[in-house]
């Protein structure tokens, strides 16, 4: 057990640290004002060949593993970019593993160069209004129609669609009561966002106002033949081989914003004096603030130890699922410890900490529920009934 | 043409130091370290030589603990061709770092050795002199500009009075001052890349240089804290207190 990053590692976050201080936190609130996508930020990012770290160096990728993305992105959110720095890049790093893993290299060569060097923006779609987690039940369609999927139906929480010109959809090719197992039938395509057959409607929402989120209305999409990853059908299985990169990247993204939050409330804690002291001499204000840093660090050995797993090709379901839950939870109490610490200035949005506590929503919600997590380590670790 | 490149691992210029309980120093336990920001402005400035065809390689040579490799390779990443630690846990002082370097640069024949103008921890501004001087070198400090032609080196530098422009024959020494370049970013392929550049390890005994300290730090004190400012009423108020209590008038 080594638990040092190793040269690889520290350099990446040392090279993401210098990218990150031209995006300072000012940065990040004005995009959380304005809601302007950071397009120069994923831009840098892409043109210091980053947004390749985890895909294969034969598309233009570096080769690296899941550990190293963790890091990155954990770097980038406790640069104080938080999660609308994260999840401006996030798809690009791991959305595509499903084509890296089961695309052809003709599709490969087509989709993932154009993706690494920032020219392509790929959105996620998968999620419907009517089948969040139970994917099995989703309802889009897809009618093949001579060289093409006619492609029909709704997606909601689909991040970045408003600047993304490539999606990731999920549909079904056969009926759910003529497949065989409701996890059969669905078929996954990587293809041209045509904003003529799909309607993109943002959904208004709490925090990481930069990023978008969004409802797709597809009508009608045709989609050629030679869009579809791997075999028709088997796409559910194509999608769950990346869920566990998923989650330890998004739990790692937790961290990240855990960690920005902490940082600024001890600054504060030690600067603020009141009554001839610093606030941060006081136990009710340095407690809270060491359980957020004891919390934060044990969620991220979690983080990391699901991330190595992933690397050495094991299992890592449970660890995966159990670092998105712990990161998310720690992430929340660090970034309310950070506003309870800044107290009345911790409201204030130029302090920065709310905006952060509004983002550690995100990791806790997404991509899957705390309570849901729970159920699985129930059922699939400790051998408990099934619950739903 | 060879360039070397000197570079130092400094305190990160983001980190607030503080002085240590027992005032010997300044406490570097669990900080980011970083090369050194003028550095940075060397190791650029010549691999801009190098991608313009002027230099043939690039040589990045450090000074100090082993996790200066660090630092190397953040040069080597950044374009360097190949790096040499002079690894010691002795604490160098800048006479010490002259003598290695110039030890070096004696090995290496060199055209040019580009230094930072000074580090942003002790701020000395001393090494790049006294390289020049120990290996009898034309030295031109405070860059703003550097342009290499016919054998010589042409340099601007900032001066009181304006800009004042130099004409070293090579080899030659140039410390940067900051507006000589904005350097580059690493990119993710070439940090991958930096892994397979040659890195060689030597010790000052091998240089046969004695880089004992010949000053000592008496006292270290933090700055005096600034107390909170005050609003006054108006100009004549703001008149009256600089003359009185802030003596400056």
């Amino acid at each position: 057990m080594n638990f040092d990053l190793n040269e690889d590692q520290q350099s990446i976050k040392a090279s993401i640290e210098k990218v990150c201080e031209k995006f300072d936190d000012e940065y990040w609130l004005e995009r959380d004002r304005s809601g302007e996508f950071p397009h120069d930020f994923h831009q840098t990012l892409a043109e210091n060949g980053w947004l390749g770290i985890a895909m294969s160096p034969e598309y233009g990728g570096s080769g690296l593993g899941m550990t190293e993305a963790a890091v990155m992105m954990q770097t980038i959110s406790a640069s104080g970019a938080g999660l609308s720095g994260a999840s401006a890049v996030h798809m690009n790093i791991f959305g595509l593993n499903p084509v890296q893993v089961f695309g052809s290299s003709a599709q490969k060569n087509r989709f993932l160069p154009p993706l690494i060097r920032g020219e392509d923006k790929a959105c996620f779609a998968v999620t419907e209004p009517d089948a969040g987690l139970d994917t099995t039940h989703l309802k889009t369609q897809a009618v093949r129609e001579g060289d093409h999927y006619v492609v029909t139906g709704r997606k909601i929480w689909i991040s970045t669609a408003q600047v993304a010109n490539k999606m990731l959809i999920i549909a079904r090719t056969t009926a759910l009561e003529k497949a065989a197992k409701p996890t059969d039938g669905l078929s996954l395509f990587y293809t041209d966002l045509d904003r003529s057959r799909v309607e993109v409607r943002e959904i208004e929402k709490m925090g990481r106002k930069a990023v978008d989120s969004n409802m797709l209305f597809i009508d009608g999409l045709r989609v050629p033949i030679d869009d579809m990853i791997g075999e028709e059908g088997h796409g559910f299985k194509y999608l769950l081989h990346g869920l566990n990169p998923e989650r330890i990247l998004i739990a790692s993204e937790a961290i990240g914003l855990g960690q920005a939050a902490l940082r600024r409330a001890t600054q504060y804690a030690k600067e603020r004096v009141v009554f001839g002291r610093p606030i941060g001499q006081n136990q009710a204000i340095q407690h809270p603030l060491a359980q957020a840093w004891m919390q934060l660090e044990a969620a991220n050995l979690m983080v990391m130890k699901a991330a190595t797993l992933y690397d050495s090709g094991k299992p890592c379901g449970a660890e995966a699922n159990s670092a998105k839950y712990l990161a998310a939870e720690a992430a929340f109490q660090s970034c309310q410890t950070a506003i309870a610490t800044l107290g009345g200035m911790g409201y204030a949005k130029e302090y920065h900490v709310e905006r952060y506590l509004r983002e550690s929503f995100i990791p806790r919600l997404a991509p899957v529920s705390p309570q849901m997590i729970m159920c699985f380590i129930a059922e699939k670790v400790l051998g408990l009934p099934k619950s739903y | 043409m060879r360039v070397i490149v000197a570079v130092k691992r400094v305190v990160d210029y983001n980190v607030k130091v503080r002085v240590r309980s027992d005032g010997g120093g300044v406490d570097i336990a669990n900080v980011k370290m970083s090369m050194n920001p003028f550095d940075e402005i060397a190791v650029e400035e010549a691999v801009r030589l190098k991608e313009a065809g002027v230099a043939a390689e690039v040589v990045v040579v450090s000074a100090g603990v082993a996790q200066c490799q660090e630092t190397l390779r953040t040069a080597l990443a950044m374009g360097a061709d190949r790096a040499i630690l002079i690894e010691t846990n002795e604490e160098l002082q800048p006479l010490a770092v002259a003598k290695l370097l110039n030890a070096i640069v004696d090995k290496e024949q060199p055209q040019l050795i580009i230094f930072g103008k000074q580090a942003i921890d002790d701020d000395s501004n001393q090494t790049g002199q006294m390289m020049a001087a120990l290996a009898s070198l034309p030295q031109a400090t405070f860059a703003s500009r550097l342009q290499i032609a016919d054998g010589r080196a042409i340099v601007s530098r900032e001066i009181d009075g304006g800009a004042e422009t130099l004409s070293l024959a090579l080899p030659a020494v140039v410390t940067t001052d900051l507006r000589l370049n904005e350097p580059r970013y690493v990119t993710l392929p070439n940090l991958m890349k930096a892994k397979k550049k040659p890195m060689e390890t030597v010790r000052p005994e091998d240089l046969a240089v004695d880089v004992r300290p010949r000053l000592t730090t008496l006292r270290l004190a933090e700055p005096p804290k600034r107390c909170a400012g005050v609003i006054v009423p108006d100009v004549k108020t703001l008149v009256e207190k600089l003359k009185s209590e802030a003596k400056v008038l």
